[in-house]
């Protein structure tokens, strides 16, 4: 029989420290779908979708009870709907994202990602009308989640889109201020963005994936965070120890799910992303690891060093507990969904400075940070311009999910509520980058040699 | 298919009595048990086959929480495959 601790400890982690999976996602491939008018082509896209993923909802919710592990979020991500709406002659994809938001109420999934174009060298015909729809996109819909790549470490970084996001970002804001900009909390702009990611609002179905795919993302910051506390004074190296052992007990949960979700689906399994990703819950905070290790705030010096510390180690401890590993695979750093990073914000200690340090070392990027809505649409293309650099250059996804907060300045708060949280208005510089944004045209791909 | 059945919770009378009841009544054959209690802290840990089961799993891991309820008492049924994931290679 299994050792009666293990079990135990198994519950605890469950009970009492978060440990869940976050989602399991269902890639579906709409590259066969066609039509030269928009409605056909949503008809279309309805029907695929909710016949693909028909079951999806109910067996993670029978694997959740079997296992006694929560699954909290079913979700869907398709292939980029720019590549799919170019069949039309249509001059807005809105119709399609409705057509999305209705296949999400139809399956009861909470999500449903890939209204999204990939740009990083150029437009094609269909790249312009998406991002030119999503605005009213994600205004006229509830779960549906953009999401637009802008630079790749191989094609350079086009700055004709980042100028243009900035823009569409500011319009996001002010279609959606009556619920808290929230649009903007679904719209990420990335760098190296990734085929099989199955974390929102980024996620969507590469040109690579096969027909139908199941991936899934594991989620555990409270375990890890136990799990040092109850380590008490040991040395860096052995924490590291800790996280690694650690993770890899909740990607081995992670795997099991996948592979039981697969098999019933009848659906192949893809991934299993490792990234630590937090709720607001407390407990839940990936800002809370750092500190647990020794930090008096998160966002002090010493900061990137641990965090660094923590994502190898999470990565070390996975890979050997997953058949596949991929996705975002890193600790998160969200703002308004960690409680202990809003804390720090709050207590002024965080700064928009620091946490583009950390993004550096760990994924995904400045995520889910509220900025005064007054912010120019320049200075928005100016931060994300800054991060992008940061993927493009060290070789790794990073990205931008930031909210103007119409009406609102450093001292307030956005209360987006659920896994999406609560973000106290951060400040940013308001010299303006205007002049290098205008510029437009691509920043050429860096060197790979002479690396330093 | 097997599963594990934990009960955690103060003790009294009649814990093992009623569980046991509810899975002989649903032919579910106990392989293995073992419980201590620490101070008033009963914990009880049972592997259980559950191939003959006359319900599925969701409705027994139902009744069994209903039992928990009526003892006062957290009862966890789940699938065995859980653990040995976690903690064996």
């Amino acid at each position: 029989m299994i050792n009666t601790r293990d079990i135990l400890e198994t519950i605890k982690m469950i009970e009492e420290e978060h440990l869940d999976i976050r989602t399991i996602t269902m890639g579906i491939s709409l590259r066969d779908l066609a039509s030269d008018d928009i409605h056909v082509l949503c008809d279309k896209i309805y029907d695929k979708i909710t016949r693909r993923a028909e079951h999806l909802v109910k067996t993670g919710e029978e694997i959740e009870r079997e296992l006694g592990i929560p699954i909290i979020h079913k979700r869907i991500s398709v292939t980029p709907i720019a590549m799919v709406g170019a069949t039309t002659t249509a001059l807005s994809y809105v119709p399609i994202a409705q057509a999305l938001d209705r296949a999400a109420a139809a399956t009861g999934v909470n999500f449903i990602g890939g209204f999204s174009a990939l740009v990083q060298k150029g437009f094609a015909k269909g790249d312009e009308v998406l991002l030119n729809s999503i605005p009213e996109a994600l205004s006229v819909t509830s779960n549906v989640c953009a999401s637009v790549n802008v630079a790749s470490t191989k094609a350079g970084i086009n700055l004709d889109a980042i100028s243009l996001m900035g823009h569409i970002i500011k319009t996001t804001a002010e279609m959606t201020k009556d619920n808290q900009s929230m649009g903007c909390a679904k719209l990420v702009v990335f760098a190296n963005a990734v085929d099989d990611n199955p974390f929102m609002a980024g996620a969507f179905h590469g040109i690579g994936e096969p027909e139908t795919v199941l991936n899934v993302g594991v989620s555990g910051p409270g375990v890890v965070q136990a799990a040092i506390r109850r380590a008490g004074n040991c040395s860096i190296g052995e924490v590291a120890e800790i996280i690694k052992k650690t993770a890899f007990k909740i990607t081995r949960m992670g795997q099991l799910v996948g592979s039981i979700a697969s098999e019933r689906l009848g659906v192949p399994f893809g991934i299993v992303d490792l990234s630590l990703a937090p709720t607001p819950a407390v407990g839940d905070s990936v800002a809370r690891i750092l500190e647990e290790v020794g930090l008096e705030t998160c966002g002090c010096c010493g900061t990137t060093a641990i965090l660094a510390m923590l994502n190898d180690a999470v990565k070390k401890g996975g890979v050997m507990a997953s058949s596949n590993v991929g996705g975002l695979s890193g600790a998160f750093i969200p703002v308004s969904e960690d409680e202990g990073m809003i804390a720090a914000v709050r207590a002024g200690v965080l700064s928009m400075e620091k946490l583009e340090a950390m993004t550096a070392v760990c994924s995904v990027g400045i995520d889910m940070v509220a900025v005064p809505g007054d912010t120019t649409a320049e200075v928005l293309s100016g931060l994300i311009a800054d991060e992008i650099a940061i993927g493009v250059v060290n070789n790794k996804t990073t990205a931008v999910r930031v909210i103007p907060a119409v009406g609102k300045q450093v001292g307030d708060s956005v209360e987006f509520g659920g896994l999406l949280g609560s973000a106290p208005i951060m400040p940013v510089s308001t010299h303006s980058p205007a002049k290098f944004i205008h510029r437009g045209g691509r920043i050429p791909a860096p060197i790979h040699s002479l690396k330093n | 298919m097997r599963a594990v059945i934990t009960v955690v919770g103060k003790d009294r009378t009649g814990i093992i009595a009623k569980i046991s009841d509810t899975l002989y009544r649903h032919q579910v054959n106990i392989v293995d048990i073992s419980q201590n209690v620490m101070e008033d802290v009963f914990a009880m840990v049972m592997l259980v086959g559950i191939d003959k089961c006359t319900v599925d799993f969701t409705e027994l891991a139902d009744l069994l929480d209903k039992d928990g309820e009526a003892l006062g008492m957290k009862i966890h049924t789940m699938h065995e495959d859980i653990f040995n994931a976690m903690h064996r290679i």
